[in-house]
């Protein structure tokens, strides 16, 4: 369990973490989203130790990071953004050396990094100088310094940034292998990433909280979720007729085609069978009509454009 | 205690991972060798000690020294590993010592592979060995405190050649404070306490008596405190700028 209280982070100028507070539980995979600058590798760098907060403070099982910092390191792998490791050392060096920080000496050591080795397909590349490797490559090796001792906590900034989609998938494939029983944070923009491997997302912007919730939570959160999408064979009023229906929020219409709209529900409600039976009794000249499912780029869009405004 | 020595052996291997162990250990003897042979007169002086090696260490150390020091933090805090290394379990105590002692024993390397001058003179003459030891010992010693300064603006910037720069100009400060054209530049109305204290900071001060064979303890204790004292200055640093 990680738990979070009311953390604060300010440098000179500006409010990189302001009263965040939240917990996450062993098994959530936690999508940690936000604009950029909205505070996400500042929140990690707290949590995993490397910054302090200016206020509140952060437990890792039990462990506070700022008395029990090493207990607390100890617990956790974290992947820093842009993974960085030492670019003169082989990637098999490199791992041999985060093994024996980690404690790990003789044969565990030499199980420990094989392990690893195998199991982010580094094998063929275990001889190399790091900096000589590619991006996608680098990035396994911090991933695989990330899991060699296979931590309860691991804490993912931004793993799939810069990767191919065939290696994205590879990425993803392994946090969702490894998520069981663990808690896995992982700061990402790549909203598809949300869907495809969290249980929970939360939404910061300017260092506040804005949105805490499951993927499909957050989608059903969406002003767009339920709405009705719909498309006229030919020019036809039709918002009176919508106006009088109780559960409709609004209409938008596509300023480039005015035949495309876009009709909202309100909060919770389903609007369909009520738009088509509308339809039916009115003869709308309907050519296509199908209801959408709430986009997390949506709710992304509304929560942060909601948090700049409030700052 | 365990992950001093993991650090320490990082460290040490990334030297000679690339040529800069090498190049730094044959520029050092070359010059080493100039500067006793050529400009010290080893042969002329017709005595069997090395003086003339061990008085131009100081001048030696101003550029070679941070030469090595101005890598140890800058370049962690450039690449991002820092965030690695300070996340694992390691105290930051334990990372400032490991680097520098690697460092130092870089230096030590280097120094150690002097040794054919000293088989020179003992082939030449009769030298007193001790005082050579100890003076090597010194010469390691002031080496060290250069080195101390180094880590602490090592620290303190993410540019290598600023740091580079601010460590030889401290040094110099370090080398001069002792010498007695600048102690006879201070106005009569300086208390002489104030101009011992200043004197007493001076590298040659110590090193001086050290490199003539007279080994006091309260020479080597001034260098393993300024070492110290640096080294704890270069934690706080690195706690500060960390972040950016």
């Amino acid at each position: 369990m990680i738990e979070i209280t009311h953390l604060s982070k300010k440098f000179e100028q500006f409010t990189a973490v302001d009263d965040l507070s939240f917990k996450v539980a062993e098994g959530e995979v936690l999508g940690f989203l936000g604009p950029n600058g909205a505070g996400k590798s500042t929140t990690m760098k707290i949590i995993t130790g490397f910054l302090a907060p200016t206020s509140g403070s952060v437990t890792v099982d039990g462990h506070n990071l700022a008395t029990d910092a090493l207990a607390a390191k100890a617990l956790m792998g974290y992947l820093p953004e842009g993974a960085p490791s030492y670019g003169d050392m082989t990637t098999l060096d490199f791992l041999r050396f985060v093994g024996e920080v980690r404690g790990y000496r003789g044969d565990e050591l030499v199980k420990r990094v094989g392990r690893v080795l195998s199991e982010v397909e580094l094998t063929k590349v275990a001889m190399q100088k790091i900096e000589t490797l590619s991006k996608g490559f680098k990035r396994r090796v911090g991933l695989a310094q990330a899991i060699m001792h296979d931590p309860k906590v691991l804490i993912l900034d931004e793993p799939t940034d810069g990767l191919d989609p065939n290696q994205k998938q590879h990425v993803r494939e392994l946090i969702k292998n490894l998520a069981r029983d663990k808690i896995v944070i992982i700061s990402t923009h790549i909203l598809e990433e949300v869907s495809a491997v969290c249980t929970r997302a939360v939404i910061i912007t300017q260092g506040r909280l804005v949105a805490d919730g499951t993927p499909a939570e957050l989608e059903a959160s969406s002003k767009y979720h339920q709405a009705v999408s719909l498309r006229l064979a030919q020019p036809t009023d039709v918002s009176v007729h919508l106006d009088s229906l109780a559960d409709v929020a609004g209409i938008e219409i596509d300023a480039e085609d005015v035949l495309n709209m876009r009709i909202l529900a309100r909060p919770g409600k389903s609007i369909y069978g009520q738009v088509a039976t509308l339809a039916q009794e009115q003869n709308w000249p309907v050519a296509e009509m199908t209801v959408a499912r709430g986009q997390l780029e949506d709710v992304f869009k509304q929560v942060t454009a909601g948090g700049v405004r409030r700052g | 205690m365990g992950n001093l020595s993991v650090i320490f052996k990082r460290e040490l291997a990334s030297y000679f991972a690339t040529p800069l162990a090498y190049i730094f250990i044959v520029i050092f003897l070359i010059t080493n060798g100039i500067f006793t042979f050529e400009l010290g007169g080893f042969y002329l002086r017709g005595q069997a000690d090395l003086l003339p090696f061990f008085s131009f260490h100081p001048w030696l150390y101003l550029f070679m020294v941070p030469a090595i020091a101005m890598t140890l933090w800058a370049d962690e805090r450039k690449t991002g590993t820092i965030e690695l290394l300070l996340t694992l379990p390691v105290r930051l105590k334990d990372a400032v010592l490991g680097k520098f002692l690697a460092a130092w024993a870089l230096m030590g390397i280097a120094l150690a592979l002097t040794f054919p001058i000293w088989i020179t003179v003992n082939y030449l003459g009769d030298p007193d060995n001790g005082v050579i030891f100890a003076a090597y010992l010194g010469s390691w010693f002031m080496a060290g405190g250069f080195l101390a300064i180094g880590s602490c603006m090592s620290a303190a910037t993410k540019n290598s050649v600023i740091a580079f720069i601010l460590t030889v100009s401290l040094c110099f400060v370090f080398v001069i404070m002792g010498s007695p054209i600048l102690l006879e530049a201070f106005p009569a109305w300086v208390p002489q306490v104030v101009v011992d204290a200043f004197a007493a900071m001076g590298f040659l001060t110590h090193y001086d008596s050290i490199a003539k064979g007279v080994l006091d303890l309260r020479d080597m204790l001034f260098f393993a405190v300024f070492i110290g004292a640096w080294l704890v200055a270069s934690a706080i640093v690195i706690e500060i700028k960390k972040a950016n």
